[in-house]
């Protein structure tokens, strides 16, 4: 018997749950280690209960203190082939762990430990990442519902070195999470972030869903990209009923995605001149990027773009007046950010601290497969509206923007490039928008249990969500990867070497979601 | 340094005339629901408005009840009315001081009242707050870190973010209180020194919002501290937030 392949699929391309192959643990294994080492990317890893999948007849009950199965589903990205490769196999108890041979799984692997009580023999960095009960109160060697804050934290021994621990709550009004520095004078040999204090329990909240809070916790899952996260869910619902949205509400999509884009990249840069104490930049930035949240709020009444998105289309359509309106405040915005950004370029006292500060290789950020700005600011070339196109990107492309020194003024130059891009594409939609209704209603799903990626480049990088329905349309699991769970990762290796006060720099250089990682 | 010049001129004044002129809330924005007693059906016993809720913040018992303490102010029960009677205006002003005052039907809101007696005298012309986000998404975070920009200027009106528990007259909570912050907003709380007060900010840190009901989550921060003010809101506009602010202080 030839062992199964893995499924090819395309972003958004509905599969029968019973097309998914099941490899053995060896097998699945191999497969997921040559994929990457041959340029795939591991964009979705994640289990289900073997009993929640076995609809129609009962699941055989595991025996006491058994552990049940639980079955391993693996997403991976080829951006040559622009296809997604869909894997899985059934472990029970424990599995030999991938992150010795892959080490971008290492988070996936240690939240399947801390979800379903599945140990990843063998890894080398096993702790929970979020601090809640596990999902299944099952299995051996679980985190079993540790207390935040209380894990076996990394530490360096020795006369001079000392340990700086920062968070949960910080000095600044952002979201909480902890730090732990281990430093020998100034410097930093090792920074260790530890999450979970945003944990709401999304995930358990959306299975069985969708119901009239499914939408709602998509657009405040990362409160950030709510525009992002809710394109996701109304693309991955679309196309499970095989349907899309019409053409004019992808056009207001796309707009709104990036008036997202840019709000976030403008705020981002005047925050990092900020940490540099640059003020001229640090606060037009901070006004503008309220300029471009207001014409989020133009759209549809919120700022952060929530109540625009459903299932089928877009609430709010544009009449040619609002269009004019958002067109002219935009070319206005749009003049005052290139202002503001480029004296950072030109002011010497940014560019010394911007340059050589926390550098990534591209060889680094491969392999840890790190997305986004943040990826291409290493040189990667992965952007999802490049390389898995859906919705309006089918039609429209919007040219990729890389640096390749992976350093501060990487990451800020690169959210420069896609903020003109970002503006130049909204013009063009906003002059073309195709005529036609704004929303439809969706057809029935088909009668058969499916499995389904959506993947949407939100600001941050690559959003990916990934449904399994049963036979009703019903969520089994929904699985969701916001871009900082990746990301993190990276931040922490940035800090290596780094002297510790420029910390607050790297950190707004990445700019990741607190709640989008703990969900 | 011309350039700095340059770019300074082609920037503007920005800043806002409010609280002295009234500011621009855009057309579309969802602030007090107001429903059209004339055309509303829950006489007729419709139930649409409440049956499509994300989080129960409709009641209908005779005539529609809001708990805007718990409205997303989401589009949802508007569009789910068959009369469309329920519109969102845009009256931006909505803090009020007890959770009682969110609920409304037919009387007009009650605003916040000012602080009384000492705690006015004290806090009136200078408060300093420490925020705590305790699971908040980052929109509300994100939406009071605003008032920091040019165009709403907190600091003059006395008011300002301060990093220390210790700095501070009081915790701006937002997000529903998970559980693994508990300890955060607790410890936060009691190392600001007496007198000191809590400012609720947007519908999960007054409610619980949509993860009202999860285990992992408290339904909201009164659940752990007292609150003095109530902003509601998913998240409240900028100027939301501001107004309740300055009512709270008896400068509106």
């Amino acid at each position: 018997m030839t062992e199964p392949k893995p499924k090819s699929i395309r972003n958004l391309e509905p599969l029968g749950l019973d097309k998914v192959p099941v490899l053995d643990v060896s097998g699945f294994r191999r497969t997921i280690v040559d994929a990457v080492r041959n340029g795939a990317r591991v964009s979705s890893f994640f289990g289900v209960p073997a009993s929640a999948l076995a609809e129609g007849n009962a699941a055989t009950p595991a025996p006491d203190g058994a552990a049940s199965p639980v079955r391993l589903f693996a997403v991976l990205a080829s951006v040559e082939t622009g296809t997604l490769s869909v894997l899985s196999a059934l472990v029970q108890g424990e599995y030999p762990s991938l992150t010795p041979e892959c080490p971008q799984v290492h988070w996936f692997e240690r939240e399947i430990w801390e979800q379903w009580s599945v140990k990843p023999a063998g890894h080398p960095w096993l702790k929970p990442i979020r601090f809640h009960a596990p999902y299944a109160p099952t299995g051996s060697g679980a985190a079993a519902g540790a207390e935040i804050g209380v894990a076996e934290f990394f530490r360096i021994e020795g006369a001079e070195v000392h340990e700086v621990a920062v968070g949960p709550v910080h000095a600044g009004v952002i979201e909480p999470g902890h730090f732990r520095f281990q430093c020998h004078g100034e410097n930093v040999y090792h920074l260790e972030i530890s999450l979970g204090y945003q944990h709401r329990g999304v995930e358990p909240a959306l299975v069985g869903g969708p119901n009239r809070r499914t939408l709602h916790y998509l657009e405040t899952l990362a409160g950030d990209t709510s525009v992002g996260h809710a394109t996701a869910y109304a693309r991955l619902v679309e196309a499970l009923a095989g349907a899309a949205a019409p053409p004019r509400a992808m056009s207001l999509r796309g707009i709104a995605l990036e008036l997202e884009r840019l709000a976030n990249h403008t705020g981002d840069l005047g925050a990092l001149a900020g940490d540099v104490a640059y003020l001229p930049t640090a606060s037009y930035c901070g006004r503008l990027r309220g300029d471009f949240l207001n014409l989020s709020a133009l759209l549809c009444g919120n700022r952060f773009g929530r109540g625009l998105i459903v299932p089928g289309g877009v609430n709010f359509d544009a009449d040619r007046e609002l269009i004019a309106e958002l067109q002219a405040r935009l070319a206005a915005a749009a003049a005052d950010v290139q202002g503001a950004v480029e004296l950072l370029w030109q002011t010497p006292s940014v560019m010394a601290r911007f340059e050589n500060t926390g550098a990534l290789s591209l060889e680094l950020a491969t392999e840890l497969g790190l997305v986004g700005p943040v990826a291409r600011a290493c040189g990667a070339r992965m952007d999802v509206r490049h390389d898995f196109p859906a919705g309006i990107y089918q039609f429209v492309q919007v040219p990729m923007s890389t640096w390749n020194t992976g350093d501060v003024f990487a990451r800020a130059y690169v959210r420069w490039l896609e903020i003109q891009k970002s503006i130049a594409f909204i013009q063009e939609r906003a002059e073309a928008l195709p005529d036609g209704a704004c929303r439809q209603d969706l057809p029935v799903a088909p009668d058969r249990r499916q499995f389904a990626v959506s993947l949407v480049e939100g600001w941050r990088g690559e959003i990916c969500h990934v449904a399994i329905t049963n036979s009703a349309g019903r969520f089994i699991r929904y699985k969701i990867v916001d871009p900082s769970f990746h990301n993190w990762i990276g931040l922490a290796m940035a800090l290596r070497g780094q002297p510790i006060s420029d910390f607050p720099l790297c950190n707004k250089s990445f700019n990741l979601s607190y709640c989008g990682h703990d969900l | 340094m011309f350039d700095e010049l340059l770019a300074r001129l082609q920037q503007k004044h920005r800043t806002g005339a409010f609280p002295g002129a009234e500011p621009q809330i855009p057309p579309r924005a969802r602030c007090l629901p107001a429903v059209d007693l004339g055309t509303c059906g829950c006489a007729s016993g419709c139930n649409a408005c409440a049956a499509a809720c994300p989080t129960g913040a409709i009641t209908v018992n005779g005539k529609v009840c809001f708990d805007l303490g718990k409205c997303l102010f989401c589009p949802d029960c508007a569009a789910a009315c068959p009369k469309s009677a329920i519109r969102f205006g845009t009256d931006y002003r909505l803090a009020t001081r007890t959770r009682d005052d969110l609920r409304v039907a037919t009387d007009p809101l009650r605003l916040a009242a000012a602080l009384e007696g000492e705690t006015r005298r004290l806090f009136g012309r200078s408060l300093k707050l420490r925020q705590v986000s305790a699971a908040g998404c980052n929109a509300c975070e994100a939406d009071c870190n605003v008032l920091n920009t040019l165009v709403f200027d907190l600091g003059r009106f006395g008011i300002q973010f301060v990093a220390s528990p210790r700095h501070a007259d009081g915790v701006l909570v937002t997000g529903p209180v998970s559980r693994n912050m508990l300890l955060g907003l607790r410890k936060t709380y009691e190392a600001i020194p007496s007198p000191r007060l809590v400012i609720a900010v947007g519908a999960c840190a007054i409610s619980g919002g949509p993860f009202a009901g999860h285990p992992e989550v408290l339904n909201g921060a009164g659940e752990v501290v007292p609150i003095d003010l109530f902003i509601p809101g998913c998240p409240p506009h900028p100027y939301t937030i501001l107004d309740g602010l300055l009512r709270l202080l008896g400068r509106r």
